[in-house]
């Protein structure tokens, strides 16, 4: 890896003041994206801010929301009552993601903002706007297995890697973010950019703002929900599609449903085009197949990615009936 | 004397140095002044380096030298063939492969070096790469392991168009990669015209001669030294260009040089099991009696070198079939030479032939086991031969038995469990056996204290506790009282540790020499005399070895669960049975067995080097999308050893067991998964994108 500098900070305060004058200053928690994405050359900070010692590591209850601090470690989180009882699918979400020593380490917040695993993002022999705005996209009638068949772009088609962002997503979870300019919060569904004509830019954060927490908003018919995850193999492996499902059912039919798909698309993807078919209908077979549909109605493949529209569309039928059932 | 037919499931000698840490690798070496080097690898498959810039890496902290092919020392080729280019030494300026060596940065810590190494500026001329196995120049090689690559027995083509009940169909393997736990590397140290080099090898006399010929100098004056090697599969027998790189930049620099390969180096020059594609015919009576069978097979190979993966070797060898055909063509791609793989040839060549005899009992409506025993070979089908030992039918019989095979219902996507569908797979195993000569010394010290000497390696396998255990065995002395040394070039000299080799030879070895120890000391009423006593044999082959034909066999049965909305397969049970011969220590021989099978489930279901067809380039060069199971992906793999008797393969009765146990496996799997869905599969591996039809 290049040579850096580090710094470690007790406060977001001191965090944001160290990285703000610094163009390719970044905050490391957990370290198991940055550094990773370091060694191989892929990120090249010159100053690296630690902030483990900050006081947002807490998983609680307020009120009817469950707050999770940013520092929040995906296996304290997943462990946590709270978070098991009212949203199963964010814990199953957290389990099914990579391994027990990375879910021991990353945190939350890193989380939310991991890089894409596209292998020419993540190679730098090859061409990738994302990595190097203007160069191209590799992946595009490249090796596109793994890559995005939603929110895509002529400019790119890396898939966001996260679990846990897809049911947060379903959830409609509001991040916290500090910065220079002060304290805001950030509905999750307007947090994520999609790569459009700029894909070096994925978050709405500008430089030296720093997510501090994540809120998750009530949501009562969420204890009713799951996620499933469809992978190459059983375990530490990223999704080929996944779904996030929560259902309001009275009797036989839904009363109102989230649903989000992961492993399909650019940014974690809320799919309101599913919930609306499902809202008011039979919880059936065929309801399922037609939200699926309505889910992926725009998606795109590119070749070697396009198994995925057939394959999400199952793991979102499957998905909801689990929960029916 | 008494030689038990299953060893003792004795512990490993060498577990708490392993386990603690104190066993030292090729990496753990340091010797005074050592420094690093990093190669660095090009960026394009095909075409020519035109400029290379080292202003930035020879600026940075630390950096003593960047060798490239304007700087770096000349060597001798490694052998006379003028299309050697197994190795790629900064001798000229063309590229070949994605990833081959173009420069190699050297600096005082390994940090340094790797920065370095991302500093340097290489432009090329780049040409169009071909990495398609369907566009690459086609050749018919002169020989499949010194035998001709095109061989027949019988008329199979009129036999095929006489017979009732054919199968004909294609099956295809991936470029796949080793990936041992530890790295290659060498640690390169010279004085004054002496070479010392900690390897990570196969074969410590192998890298001496290879050394000594391109260094110009005499083999006694290369020292090799191997103590543990952290697996290696075939992918450590031969040498690749790190290590001569090591020695070039240690020249270089005046200085000893480390030199180790990162994780996806891996993926660049040091080998990797082709890519094949196998047409089989299969023509049979309508009782299932074999007719004829053809198998022809196309790997890939590289631009200026040769590797025929010997898949039909397995067709050939297996069933009772009257009239046969194969060959062997080879289709040059811009990739780096592949290499040896665990099970090379048998492990991919048992894939298409099992799958194939799978779908001719599905035509026929015969059971899959009952049409393997209906062609049982008593002899060799090719040679005619006798087998030294073949107990394959009680390997079918006590796998099938443990298994349930006769439970099953026969009928295709029958069977389910809660969602998933359930299905059950068989193949046979079947694997060549080779042996070569070694050269062993035993010492008995005056106090009765045994030590064994051989330059053999120990990867793993278990080495060092087999071959002490089977000294003390012939000379009837409790094992703690042997020691065996291994692992350099000063020791008596063995053949490459490859091909299942090692318990024949160096058994047979360590037989001669402590069957000679217990004659000598007879004269001495069987105590040792003051001075100890000494003796060393060389142990070759002995001519009426090739009076019998010798092969290791083993029966795969597994069962599979697969998702049918979303394709996924998660292997459930697996039963193997095996016929190595005798078996020197149940528990290694258990481990090797069970290490093959999981081996050839991740062949199955997740190996698969991908490939830019536009670049040449790897893509998944690194463990994370380079898939091999987790412990979640394996069952409980229950391995039966049949073990018997062998009076006719070798002094030591041994047939070799660490590549029976992927030979075959994966067909097993790719079975099931038919007889769980009705999908044929013939294009590894059984992702889930091809499990949704």
């Amino acid at each position: 890896m290049n040579p850096f500098r580090y710094a470690r900070v007790d406060s977001a305060p001191a965090a944001i003041a160290a990285a703000l004058y610094e163009d390719r200053a970044q905050f490391v928690a957990g370290g198991t994206n940055i550094l990773d994405l370091m060694k191989i050359y892929v990120e090249q900070p010159s100053l690296l801010v630690d902030i483990n010692r900050l006081p947002i590591s807490k998983v609680e209850r307020r009120g009817d929301l469950v707050h999770i601090g940013a520092l929040a470690r995906m296996s304290d989180v997943a462990a946590n009552d709270a978070v098991r009882q009212a949203f199963p699918m964010v814990a199953i979400a957290l389990e099914q993601s990579a391994s027990p020593q990375l879910r021991n380490m990353a945190s939350m917040g890193g989380n939310l903002l991991q890089r894409t695993r596209c292998a020419y993002f993540r190679d730098p022999a090859t061409p990738c706007n994302k990595r190097a705005p203007g160069s191209g996209c590799g992946a595009i009638g490249g090796e596109n297995r793994m890559e995005a068949v939603l929110g895509t772009s002529e400019h790119c088609i890396a898939t966001h890697a996260s679990d846990v962002a897809v049911p947060l997503m379903a959830l409609n979870a509001v991040v916290h973010v500090a910065g220079p300019l002060g304290d805001r919060d950030v509905s999750l569904s307007d947090f994520y950019r999609l790569p459009a004509t700029t894909p070096h830019i994925e978050t709405v954060l500008a430089h030296g703002e720093l997510l501090t927490g994540i809120s998750v908003p009530a949501l009562p018919y969420a204890s009713r929900s799951t996620y499933l995850k469809v992978r190459d193999r059983a375990q530490y492996e990223f999704a080929l599609a996944s779904a996030a499902v929560a259902l309001d059912l009275a009797g036989g039919t839904i009363r109102q449903a989230r649903v989000a798909l992961g492993g399909v698309a650019t940014i974690p993807w809320r799919s309101r085009e599913a919930e609306r078919v499902l809202a008011g209908a039979l919880a059936t077979r065929a309801t399922f197949e037609r939200a699926a549909e309505a889910a992926l109605l725009g998606a795109r493949g590119y070749g070697k990615n396009d198994f995925k529209i057939a394959l999400a569309k199952r793991t979102l039928v499957r998905a909801l009936e689990m929960v029916a059932t | 004397m008494s030689q038990s037919l299953l060893g003792a499931p004795r512990d490993r000698v060498d577990g708490p140095a392993k386990v603690t840490g104190r066993a030292v690798y090729t990496g753990d070496n340091a010797v005074t002044a050592m420094v690093h080097a990093v190669v660095v690898e090009s960026r394009i498959a095909n075409g020519r380096i035109t400029t290379i810039d080292e202003a930035a890496a020879r600026s940075a902290a630390g950096v003593i030298e960047i060798m490239t092919h304007l700087n770096a020392p000349r060597v001798n080729a490694r052998k006379s063939n003028a299309n050697d280019s197994l190795l790629f030494l900064l001798q000229g300026d063309t590229v070949e492969f994605d990833r081959q060596p173009v420069a190699v940065a050297i600096a005082e810590t390994f940090e340094q070096a790797m920065h370095a190494a991302q500093l340097v500026r290489v432009t090329y001329e780049a040409h169009a790469p071909t990495t398609d196995l369907a566009l690459g120049a086609r050749f018919v090689p002169e020989q499949v392991q010194g035998e001709p690559a095109l061989h027949r027995r019988g008329s199979p083509e009129d036999a095929f168009a006489q017979a009732a009940v054919k199968a004909k169909q294609t099956y295809r393997t991936p470029t796949e990669h080793h990936n041992p736990m530890e790295t290659h590397g060498t640690v390169a140290q010279w004085i004054g015209d002496r070479l010392t080099l900690y390897d990570s090898t196969q074969g410590v006399f192998g890298v001496q001669s290879h050394i000594a010929t391109m260094f110009g100098i005499d083999p006694t004056h290369v020292r090799v030294v191997a103590p543990f090697v952290g697996g290696a599969f075939g992918s450590k027998g031969q040498m690749w260009s790190h290590v001569p790189l090591a020695a070039m930049a240690a020249k270089l620099v005046k200085r000893p040089v480390k030199l180790l390969l990162t994780r996806p180096q891996m993926f660049g020059w040091v080998g990797h099991r082709p890519q094949t594609a196998q047409a089989i015919s299969l023509a049979a009576t309508r009782d299932g009696r074999l007719q004829s069978v053809t198998h022809d097979v196309v790997n890939e190979t590289s631009i200026s070198d040769e590797f025929v993966e010997p898949c039909a070797v397995f067709s050939r060898d297996l069933y009772a079939v009257p009239n046969y055909a194969m060959s062997h063509t080879l289709a040059r791609l811009h990739i780096s030479k592949p290499t040896y793989q665990r099970g090379p040839g048998e492990s991919t060549g048992s894939f298409a032939m099992e799958s194939a005899m799978d779908e001719l009992s599905y035509a026929l409506g015969l059971d899959p086991l009952e049409l393997r025993l209906r062609n049982y070979s008593d002899d060799h089908p090719d040679s005619g031969k006798p087998y030294s030992s073949k107990r394959l039918r009680e390997c079918y019989a006590r796998a099938s038995e443990r298994f349930g095979w006769s439970t099953r219902n026969p009928n295709v996507r029958s069977t389910s469990r809660g969602r998933m569908l359930v299905g059950a797979g068989m193949a046979t195993a079947s694997r060549a056996v080779h042996r070569s000569a070694a050269t062993v010394r035993i010492r008995m010290n005056a106090d009765g204290c045994v030590v064994v000497q051989c330059g053999t390696i120990e990867q793993g396998t278990g080495s060092p506790t087999v071959f002490g255990q089977l000294a003390a065995e012939i000379l009837e002395i409790a094992p703690d009282r042997v020691r065996f040394e291994w692992g350099n070039t000063d020791l008596p000299e063995a053949p490459l540790a490859a091909g299942s080799q090692t318990a024949a030879s160096v058994g047979s070895a360590v037989v001669a020499a402590a069957r000679r120890l217990r004659e000598r000391l007879a004269s001495t009423n069987g105590s040792p005399p003051a001075e100890g006593v000494e003796v060393q044999i060389e142990d070759k082959p002995a001519a009426d070895e090739e009076a019998h034909a010798t092969q290791s066999f083993g029966a795969h049965f597994a069962e599979v669960e697969v998702d049918p909305d979303v394709g996924t397969v998660r292997v459930a049970k697996f039963v193997g049975a095996f016929d190595g011969g005798r078996i020197l220590n149940a528990k290694t021989a258990q481990s090797q067995l069970l290490g093959g099978i999981v081996w050839g489930i991740s062949m199955a279901l997740f190996e698969d080097t991908r490939y830019d067809a536009r670049t040449g380039r790897i893509m998944n060069a690194n463990l994370s999308e380079y898939l091999v199971p987790t412990n979640a992906d394996i069952p409980d793999v229950d391995v039966i050893i049949v073990e018997g008797d062998d009076p006719f393969a070798n002094p030591a009765g041994v047939k070799g067991i660490g590549e029976v146990g992927i030979c075959g496996s994966a067909a097993a799997v790719a079975n099931a998964v038919y007889h769980a869905t009705g999908i044929r599969i013939r294009e590894l591996p059984i992702t889930p994108d091809k499990l949704l039809a």
